[in-house]
């Protein structure tokens, strides 16, 4: 059943794992960031003196030392200063870099670069920036015919990085004529992803050249900006990415590798730049949202239209923010039969952290105020929410959006596998939690009750139940290049520039090259993420490595058969279809020969390999987009102590409708390891902007899951029915159990304590006053 | 390169069974003279506060943040790292455990788990459920969502060798 250990399990018990803030090169130099002090502000000078002549310092860099290089970057809007360039526009924005020859003379040299600031206005809040004069991007960097996936922001004299819109029928005409309309507004946190590798990146300029080492998810998009920023050639930038210590998103795109290739190029020396977790609080976030959702129903609670509106709040440059934004729209709603929609979305610039991708990818943000929405439409309906959600849910095949893939799952028997499994009576075993693991088919029987509360006054807890489901377009583009090389002895490499971050790729991918060529697992090595030796790689995100790159990978080793095939046939001096391929063995001419054997025939000695590439495009079974639907199924029974306000997850169902497991126990990992960040969200995590300044930038103040906070019973269900269009009916695993999470904890609690929330995360003092307000609205 | 004699000192230590003598800044931390001089990079950093437990060394067989604590201090002591951990080529059961059981996925944190668990275990090997949830709360996992680790210090419990007890006390 299971594939053994991962690929990359001794390795990293051993310590002798490789990630990218391990790496040193030869003369290597270290750099000290200088952030900014101010949240907005005109740099009125930089007396860098005491710095240059401090012990150790080999140079100090500004944005007036980048000469000829691209002083901004942005893959979508290259709005991103590399060094503040002539003012601030957040609190922890880099100023300068000093670059020195050991880390500790490089940081005392940062704190004697004296920066004059000339203050302006900050906006920390949406709200108000969207309401300000004082812009803080006083010209648009949108280009024009620029786009990306689909998202071409508009120059804009406002702070709103990107707006979008998606509608159909006439949503506001069915809220008129509804027999109920519900509205709810939820307010998303600032969250930051705290991969446990804070961002580092090592760059090595050359004349002509320039290699990083970083923490990059998509190194292929890192070379594209760097390329860019230096007037070189792709073929001349190297990014290469060893294991990453965690990314959850919050790797994606361009973080530090311009600010060390800069230093780099400035000081003539290979020079490494690290983050603390201060400074990777000021490097990147998840947009902050306010969500209002208003949704009618007819008289037989059937949904008959969604009005959406969404405010992100960006922070100080767009990064991926725009295409955040236009998925959050897209995945706001819910798989649900809307005949009518319109959801309106605005982006905007504010005083803070930039925010980007982080897992789950806009969908936890709209789901929150979506899915709350339906519990309290269940409530006023006088309908259990599990019924409500049945009514509407889309079958498998329906239309989610108008020109995009169909629906490829069936969430009515997820939903009915939730129910089940927070129905089923706990296992004995007394506090451990149980990772109870399950298949169920396709036709697995529907069962009856639905999302309870029970209000225990006898031990001061209340307990709620709620279920949450979304749908995602996920995968992003289907653009994947993989490589296999057959040596002499019949091992295979695979070369993928798909990157390792813990979610187990390395493992995945070879046991589907294994599972292609009919070799051995242990005869699979796997050679990732380094822009000079392996093929092109879109990104690794949106969930999309085992289906995409799978099918790269697929048609890889097709390649490889037909070349090994070819081989046979001019070896044996026949016509190629005189080869047969069966069962992993060749035959030809009456003769059954291993791959290896062909190839050593071929070279004519025990040597020589042959290659196969696999190409993924926009075209066959990606030809529509999205690749596939990421499905996100969870029920959740909390308890809530009434003295406190503390919320404890008594049980978590996740249901990983994945249409078929590579390796059940990634899978797994996976889900539980997404539900957990959404927990966070749920419960915990929150950046607090006090006046210009973040006051929580550490692992003290801004609390994330413990061991401790593990839900007392989890249940892992996987849903195998084949249904996606990657390998063996692969869909995506990854960010789907983290996208309801937040949404059904809130519902949890809302229906335990009588009161629904409007705030994340879930503090004890929100419930406390939550409690307080049940007993007395007024408070 | 070179720091001035009056704040730097001279430490004697054992690292994973090897005597160091090495002259260190007074604010060198631990982690910075296991990663950047002695090249055992298998001990990572990450929250520098003592919070997450990435860091964990042993110290004289207590678990110890390597990034907070100052080289210096080490004079006359026995360090282990997670390479330490391993004899030659055989793993040592708790690292065998966390393989078994999944309890990894981006391997960060997972040397700074198994230090803390080898911990635990050389002094309690009989740790019950609850003792082995309140001793390893004081490290951070981001992705696994903590249960296959905790099932993998549970199995090490059960498998360590019986002769670590008698060592109890």
């Amino acid at each position: 059943m299971t594939a053994g250990p991962r690929r990359d399990a001794w390795e990293k018990v051993t310590g002798r794992a490789r990630y990218a803030v391990d790496m040193v090169l030869p003369n290597m130099a270290h750099a000290a960031v200088v952030r900014s002090e101010r949240a907005h502000a005109r740099i009125v000078g930089i007396d860098r003196a005491e710095a240059e002549a401090a012990p150790g310092v080999i140079a100090v860099v500004t944005a007036d030392d980048l000469g000829d290089l691209g002083r901004r970057f942005g893959h979508i809007v290259p709005d991103h200063c590399v060094l503040a360039d002539g003012k601030v526009r957040y609190y922890g924005e880099p100023v300068a870099v000093v670059v020195a020859e050991t880390p500790h003379e490089a940081a005392d040299a940062a704190e004697l670069v004296w920066v004059d600031y000339d203050d302006l206005p900050a906006r920390t809040d949406s709200a108000g920036a969207l309401a300000s004069d004082v812009l803080i991007h006083e010209q648009s960097y949108a280009e024009p015919g620029r786009e990306f996936l689909g998202v071409a922001p508009t120059p804009s004299a406002d702070n709103v990085a990107h707006r979008n819109e998606l509608a159909w029928g006439d949503a506001e005409a069915a809220l008129a004529a509804a027999a109920t309309v519900v509205e709810t507004t939820a307010t998303f946190p600032f969250v930051y992803g705290y991969a446990m590798e804070t961002y580092n990146a090592l760059a090595d300029w050359q004349p002509g050249s320039l290699h990083v080492v970083s923490t990059a998810q998509h190194p292929l998009m890192v070379r594209k900006e760097l390329a860019r920023m230096f007037s070189l050639p792709l073929a001349a930038v190297r990014v290469e990415v060893p294991y990453i210590g965690g990314g959850y998103g919050s790797k994606s795109y361009t973080k530090l590798e311009p600010l060390a290739a800069a230093a780099s190029w400035a000081s003539g020396r290979p020079v490494k730049v690290t983050t603390d977790v201060e400074a990777a609080m000021y490097t990147t976030r998840a947009d902050g949202a306010v969500v209002t959702v208003r949704t009618g129903f007819d008289a037989d609670a059937r949904i008959c239209a969604r009005d959406i509106d969404i405010r992100f709040d960006t922070g100080a440059y767009a990064d991926n923010s725009p295409l955040v934004l236009t998925k959050s729209i897209n995945r706001s709603f819910g798989p649900y039969r809307i005949p009518n929609l319109r959801v309106r979305g605005v982006a905007a610039y504010t005083n803070t952290t930039p925010a980007s991708s982080y897992r789950g990818f806009g969908a936890p943000q709209g789901a929150l105020a979506g899915e709350l929405n339906m519990d309290m439409a269940a409530e006023r309906l006088g309908i259990d929410p599990v019924e409500l959600r049945r009514r509407n849910l889309l079958a498998p095949g329906e239309t989610i959006i108008d020109g995009k893939r169909p629906l490829d799952a069936d969430l009515v028997a997820d939903l009915d596998a939730i129910v089940a499994a927070l129905d089923r009576a706990a296992p004995t075993r007394a506090h451990a939690p149980a990772h109870v693991a399950e298949n169920v088919s396709a036709a697995d029987p529907a069962s009856a009750p639905a999302a309870a509360s029970v209000h225990d006054a006898g031990t001061g807890t209340l307990r709620g139940r709620a279920v949450a489901v979304t749908a995602s377009d996920a995968g992003a583009s289907p653009i994947s290049t993989a490589q296999v090389r057959m040596h002499a002895d019949g091992s295979v490499t695979l070369l993928v520039s798909s990157t390792e971050m813990g979610q187990g790729s390395r493992t995945a991918l070879a046991q589907i090259v294994a599972r292609e060529l009919h070799v051995a697992l242990d005869a699979v090595a796997v050679g990732q993420s380094d822009t000079r030796f392996t093929p092109f790689e879109w990104t690794t995100g949106a969930s999309r490595t085992t289906t995409v790159v799978g099918l790269a990978v697929q048609a890889a080793c097709a390649d490889l058969w037909n070349n090994l095939r070819a081989r046979a046939a001019d070896s044996a001096g026949v016509p190629v279809e005189d080869v047969r391929v069966s069962d992993g063995l060749i035959h030809v001419d009456g003769e059954t020969l291993t791959p290896a054997e062909v190839i050593r025939q071929w070279f004519g000695a025990d040597a020589g390999e042959v290659v196969g590439v696999g190409v993924i495009r926009r075209d066959g079974a990606t030809a529509m987009l999205p690749p596939f639907w990421e499905i996100g199924a969870v029920g959740v029974e909390v308890s809530v102590d009434t003295g406190t306000g503390e919320v404890t997850v008594e049980h978590l169902v996740t249901v990983g409708d994945v249409g078929h497991a590579v390796n059940p126990d990634l899978v797994k990992g996976q889900d539980l390891g997404a539900a957990t960040q959404g927990l966070g969200i749920a419960l915990w995590e929150e950046m607090v902007y006090d006046g210009e300044q973040l006051t929580n930038p550490n692992l003290v103040e801004y609390r994330v899951p413990r061991l401790r906070d593990t839900p007392r019973r989890i249940t892992s269900v996987l849903a195998e029915r084949g249904d996606g269009a990657g390998p063996y009916g692969v869909k995506g695993a990854g960010e789907g159990a983290l996208n309801p999470v937040p949404a059904a904890v809130a519902a949890a609690v809302g229906r335990a304590v009588g009161v629904w929330p409007t705030e994340l995360p879930l503090t004890p003092p929100r419930v406390w006053s939550l409690l307080q307000q049940a007993v007395d609205p007024t408070r | 390169m070179t720091s001035p004699a009056a704040t730097s000192t001279v430490v004697r230590v054992r690292v994973n069974g090897h005597e160091i003598e090495s002259l260190v800044p007074v604010r060198l931390t631990v982690a910075e003279l296991l990663r950047d001089r002695l090249g055992l990079t298998g001990t990572k950093v990450s929250c520098e506060m003592q919070v997450c437990g990435v860091c964990t060394v042993l110290v004289d067989g207590d678990p110890v943040s390597s990034c907070t604590a100052l080289a210096c201090d080490l004079d006359g002591t026995d360090v282990l790292t997670v390479e330490g951990l391993a004899q030659g080529r055989d793993l040592h059961p708790v690292q065998e455990a966390f393989m078994a059981a999944n309890a990894l996925q981006c391997g960060f944190c997972t040397p700074g788990f198994i230090m803390m668990a080898v911990a635990l275990l050389e002094d309690h090997p009989d740790a019950e459920p609850d003792e082995i949830r309140e001793w390893m709360d004081g490290n951070l996992c981001r992705c696994t969502g903590y249960a296959p680790i905790e099932t993998a210090v549970t199995v090490a419990a059960s498998r360590l060798p019986a002769a670590t007890a008698e060592d109890d006390q």
